[in-house]
Parts: C-alpha cells; sequence; structure tokens
C-alpha cells in the first residue's frame, strides 16, 4: 500500500485535496470558505484526470512539425474533460457567490448557522 | 433508423434554444413560447414511444454520425421514450396550474428569467434520461441542479434565498462525489460511454482483480446521486426549498428534478454495471437500510409538520424511500415497481402541491394548517385535487399510488432475504401516510368561524387542475398499459 501511494503522488495528492474540499464545503460554517472547498474538491479532481491522461515523456497534443504518429502525444481526452470540468466549475461557483451576496444583502452575516437562526425566527412571526 | 429517432436531440435541442430566446422576451411572451416548446417535446416523445412500443428496438443514435470517442450519443428504447413523455406532460401541466402563483410571485421584470431556467431544467432533464454518455450525463447534471435552484429561489426573499443555498451545497457535494466516480470509472476502464464501460466491466469482473475500486465507485455514485435526489439522511434540504418556493417550482422540483437523479442512476446500474454486478457487491444492502428508513422517518416527520407544503415535501421523502427500495431489491421486478413508481409520484405529487398551493390562496396566502380552516369550501378543485392526491399517496384502489405499492409488494416476493422486513416497513409506512393525509384533510374541511367566500381561481389553474385529476384518474384505472411499457422496455434498457 505504502510504496504505492508514495509512486502515485499525484493521484495521492488529489485524493487528499478532494477529502479537505469536501470536509470544507461540508462542514465549515462560513459561507465563502465553502466556496472555497467546492473549488478545492473540483481542482483536485482536475489534478487527478490530469495525472491521469499524463504519459511520461510525452508531448501535448497539439500537432508540431508535422508528426502526427499517436505515440508522440499523451492522451487529450482527459485535457479536454479537465476543461468542461472547468467551465462547470466557474459557473457552479458565480452562482454560490452571487447567491451569497444576496443573502449578506439580507441577514448581514456570512455565517450558515447564524443565517438558520435568523429564519427560522422569521417563519415563527 | 426512422425518422422519429432524431426526437431526442430535437427535444433537448430546441428546449436549450428556446432558453436563450426567452431571454429577451418579456414574462408573458416567454410563458408563452415555453407552453409552446413543452408541448413540441410532449408530442415529439409521444410519437417516438408510440413507435417503440410498436417496435420495441433499442436505438443509438450517433450525432452526426461520429463514433465514440469522437461523437456523443443518445440511447434510447420504451422505457426512456415513458419517462421522457411524463416528464415533459407533468412539466407542462404544472406550469399551467402555477402560472397565477408565478406571475404573482416573481418580480415582473424577472419573469422571463423563470422561463430561461424553466427551459434549462426541462432539457438537462431529457438529456439524463436520454444521453448514453457518463460525462455528458455529469454536465447536465449540473445544468439541472444551477437551474433547479434558480427555480426554487424564484421568489427572490430571504427564506427562499438561505433554502436555495442550503439545497445548492446538498447539490455541489453530491455533484463532487458523482464526478469523482465517473472519473475513476473511467480511469478503470478507459471509456466514459455506457456501454463500452459495460464490456470492460464484464472482463474486470472475470479476472476479480478489481472489486475493491469497483465497489467504491458505485459507492461514491450512489451517495452522490442519493444526496442529490433526496435519500434519507441526504433529505434535510428538501422541505426548506419546498416550504418557501412558489407553488410551480414545488411542483417541478418534487415531481421532476428528483427523478431525474434516479432515472440516472437505474441507468447506471442497469446499463453500465449490469445487475450481477451491482448486486453482487451488497452496495444494495446499504441503500435498502436507507430507503427503509427513509420510508418510515420521511412519514413521521410528515406528521410533526403543521405547514402543509413542508408536509407534503417530507412525504417525499418517504417515496423516495420506495423507489431506492424498489431499486434495493436488486431483481427486475423491482426496477420495474421503482420506475413504475417514479410515474406515480410524478402524476401525483405535483398535483397536490399545486392543490396546496391553491388550498393556501384561498385561505390568504397562509400554509399552517391550523390557518387554512375551511378553505376547502372556498376552493373545491383544489379541495377535489388534494384529496385525490391524498388516497393515491395512501394507496387507495383505484388510484395509481395503490398499483405503486403492489408492484412494490410484489417486487418485495422476489427476493426473499428482504421480503419481510419490506413488506413490513410498507404496511407501517401505509398507516403512517394515512395519518397525515387524513388530518390534513380534516383541518381544510373544518369549518371556519369567518363567512365562507368563495375563492376566485384563475382560468388556468383550473384548467391545470383539471387535467391533473383526469390524468391521475386515467393513470389509476389504466396503470396496467403503463406497466406493461415498463416491462417491455427493461428488455431494452
Amino acid at each position: 500500500m505504502g510504496p504505492n501511494l508514495l509512486s502515485n503522488y499525484y493521484e495521492t495528492a488529489a485524493m487528499v485535496l478532494f477529502g479537505i474540499g469536501f470536509t470544507t464545503l461540508f462542514l465549515q460554517p462560513n459561507l465563502i470558505k465553502k466556496v472555497i472547498g467546492l473549488n478545492i474538491m473540483d481542482s483536485a479532481i482536475y489534478l487527478f484526470l490530469a495525472a491521469k491522461g499524463y504519459i511520461d515523456g510525452r508531448l501535448a497534443p497539439i500537432v508540431v512539425n508535422g508528426v502526427t504518429d499517436m505515440s508522440a502525444y499523451i492522451n487529450p481526452i482527459p485535457s479536454g474533460l479537465v476543461l468542461t470540468g472547468i467551465v462547470v466549475g466557474v459557473s457552479v461557483t458565480a452562482v454560490s457567490l452571487s447567491l451569497i451576496q444576496k443573502l449578506y444583502k439580507e441577514y448581514h452575516t456570512l455565517d450558515m448557522d447564524e443565517i438558520m437562526t435568523m429564519v427560522r425566527k422569521e417563519s415563527e412571526h | 433508423m426512422p425518422f422519429v429517432a432524431n426526437f431526442p436531440l430535437f427535444c433537448i435541442i430546441i428546449t436549450l434554444a428556446g432558453s436563450v430566446a426567452s431571454s429577451v422576451l418579456n414574462g408573458k411572451n416567454a410563458f408563452r413560447l415555453n407552453i409552446l416548446i413543452i408541448t413540441a417535446c410532449l408530442v415529439m416523445n409521444l410519437s417516438l414511444l408510440a413507435y417503440l412500443v410498436t417496435n420495441p428496438q433499442q436505438i443509438t443514435y450517433m450525432m452526426g454520425h461520429f463514433p465514440a470517442p469522437w461523437g456523443n450519443e443518445t440511447r434510447f428504447g420504451p422505457v426512456e421514450a415513458l419517462i421522457a413523455s411524463v416528464f415533459c406532460f407533468i412539466m407542462l401541466v404544472s406550469l399551467i396550474a402555477g402560472k397565477t402563483d408565478i406571475f404573482e410571485d416573481v418580480k415582473p421584470e424577472k419573469l422571463n428569467i423563470f422561463y430561461v431556467m424553466i427551459n434549462l431544467l426541462m432539457s438537462s432533464l431529457l438529456a439524463l434520461v436520454y444521453t448514453n454518455d457518463l460525462f455528458t450525463a455529469y454536465v447536465f447534471v449540473e445544468i439541472n441542479t444551477l437551474s433547479a435552484c434558480a427555480v426554487v429561489m424564484a421568489k427572490e426573499n430571504g427564506k427562499t434565498i438561505s433554502a436555495t443555498i442550503r439545497y445548492l451545497i446538498m447539490s455541489l457535494l453530491g455533484s463532487g462525489l458523482l464526478l469523482l466516480s465517473v472519473i475513476l470509472l473511467y480511469d478503470l476502464t478507459g471509456h466514459l460511454l455506457m456501454e463500452n464501460i459495460q464490456q470492460v466491466m464484464v472482463q474486470l469482473m472475470a479476472i476479480g482483480d478489481y472489486r475493491l475500486p469497483i465497489t467504491i465507485i458505485i459507492g461514491l455514485l450512489t451517495v452522490g446521486l442519493a444526496m442529490k435526489s433526496a435519500l434519507f439522511p441526504f433529505h434535510t434540504w428538501l422541505s426548506h426549498a419546498h416550504g418557501s418556493a412558489t407553488t410551480a417550482s414545488s411542483a417541478i422540483l418534487s415531481g421532476l428534478v428528483l427523478k431525474g437523479y434516479i432515472i440516472l442512476l437505474i441507468k447506471v446500474y442497469y446499463r453500465v454495471l449490469g445487475l450481477e454486478i451491482v448486486s453482487g457487491l451488497k452496495v444494495l444492502n446499504i441503500l435498502f437500510v436507507f430507503g427503509l428508513l427513509g420510508m418510515i422517518i420521511g412519514s413521521i416527520d410528515a406528521i410533526s409538520e403543521s405547514h402543509i407544503k413542508r408536509m407534503i415535501a417530507f412525504s417525499s421523502v418517504a417515496q423516495m424511500g420506495y423507489i431506492y427500495v424498489g431499486i434495493s431489491l436488486g431483481t427486475p421486478a423491482g426496477y420495474l415497481a421503482a420506475i413504475f413508481h417514479i410515474i406515480v409520484h410524478a402524476f401525483t405529487k405535483p398535483m397536490l402541491f399545486s392543490a396546496a398551493g391553491g388550498l393556501a390562496s384561498a385561505a390568504d396566502h397562509k400554509y399552517y394548517l391550523d390557518q387554512m380552516k375551511g378553505s376547502a369550501y372556498r376552493n373545491p378543485v383544489a379541495a377535489v385535487a388534494f384529496i385525490l392526491g391524498s388516497l393515491s399517496m395512501i394507496g387507495i384502489p383505484f388510484f395509481a399510488g395503490f398499483g405503486a405499492k403492489y408492484y412494490l409488494s410484489m417486487a418485495a416476493m422476489t427476493n426473499p432475504d428482504k421480503m419481510w422486513i419490506a413488506l413490513l416497513a410498507l404496511a407501517v409506512s401505509t398507516v403512517l401516510n394515512a395519518a397525515y393525509y387524513v388530518r390534513a384533510i380534516r383541518a381544510v374541511f373544518e369549518k371556519s368561524d369567518e363567512p365562507l367566500e368563495k375563492h376566485k381561481n384563475s382560468k388556468s389553474y383550473n384548467i391545470g387542475m383539471g387535467i391533473f385529476i383526469v390524468a391521475n384518474m386515467a393513470l389509476g384505472l389504466f396503470y396496467q398499459k403503463i406497466v406493461d411499457i415498463i416491462a417491455l422496455g427493461l428488455n431494452y434498457l
């Protein structure tokens, strides 16, 4: 187990980062920190994907000097997936940030727990 | 390939185009365009369904005739066409019935944005039903999440925004797990298309080396989708999102959005991993336990809730439990019961939410049961729909809910290990269902001291509710036909 984790250090790092991001998003009461956690989680997956697509000693999949032999380049599909993932991640982040901004204007705090108590008080009236 | 095979792609494209067009229209025209587009989708999906029922087959549609990995694919059989037709129909009727509330609740200058989001939601739901590519499914899951959030927060007050952010966070946790599992699956098999993954999966299982990674992948994927579809214990966001959203949003969220993810889960189990692999890995047992707990605890929560919409939302949690129990039986009969339950719930729950909205507007927009006395007399259309929906959810014969429970208990018989527990939980939760629905009916029928004034419903509300009532009665009487289509379609899923 140990040596495998070390030799696949990209994947190990990605999984550790994913865990950090996931728990931050899940447990952190501060909304901005939650979004940061979301971004760490997403980046961890991109790192994992990019590491999976990389083949040692090969070039980025852009044809240069007319070399069209497949064995000269790395696998382009994971890179494509990372790009799509980044687009999704950016839009999700934008939506969450704008929601958080609206909430802040309404309740003047970024703490999710405080907001929930205020909402509960509001609905009792 | 027949011409109808193009229809799924057409539906996805016109709903996407409709969302772009709605952004430059005013609210009223956006509503008209939206109704037009969804009706067109409904007609196309129904004709596809008719074709696939008469010529049962599974069609793989390569976009632009590019084979994988260059092109993208949709793949569909009778089940997909049926589910898509149901989704279009329910979306259409919910929008018609909820029109007045939408126009009251949403700011006039933002009305068209609401319909942009509805179009995106419809498009992503259809894509989730039809797609054959896991990464495409992930992208549309995210589109679905974002547009559903926007639909929930349409009222734009503090309560809805805080409910939306809770929903968004829960959904994003689910998406993260889903993405990770898709990536791990790609890493393990080298494919993203469903049947290519299945071929490699069979080889991997034959070697027997990769049981642990496959278990982890199925676990991540299941938890991710369960979070998004409000399976117990991930259900807490649902009642808040429902309690404060506008009527049509609640109807759509509960009737359709949650179901899209479950359809994806069923497709992955059935088509990507294969039933034997999934059943062999014991993940289903965990799903079974949470499904049962959801059935019971959702109902108990509903009993202790006095806000009518939150009560119906907790009932949704219980119904999600039924669906997951059906899936977790791991037999084709279980999947049949689960899919049929999805359809029944999609017909009934939006009707209940729309009825609750109508009753509440007859009671001066109050949603707590003790404030709604006598509202049934003021709004008889909503009251009739509410009673019919409640009877169906409780599972009285001649209503659709009875069929759903009947097939679920029949399916439980096919799995001897789980039979007794499943049947017992089904019985207990039926009694609990009856407890809170009867209480709600009594509350709205209680005579109040205030003078009775007939609440004047808008025309669109009456039309929408009329269609809901007729559709539910028809489903209750003729559900055998739907079950036959599902049974036929499972061979081609």
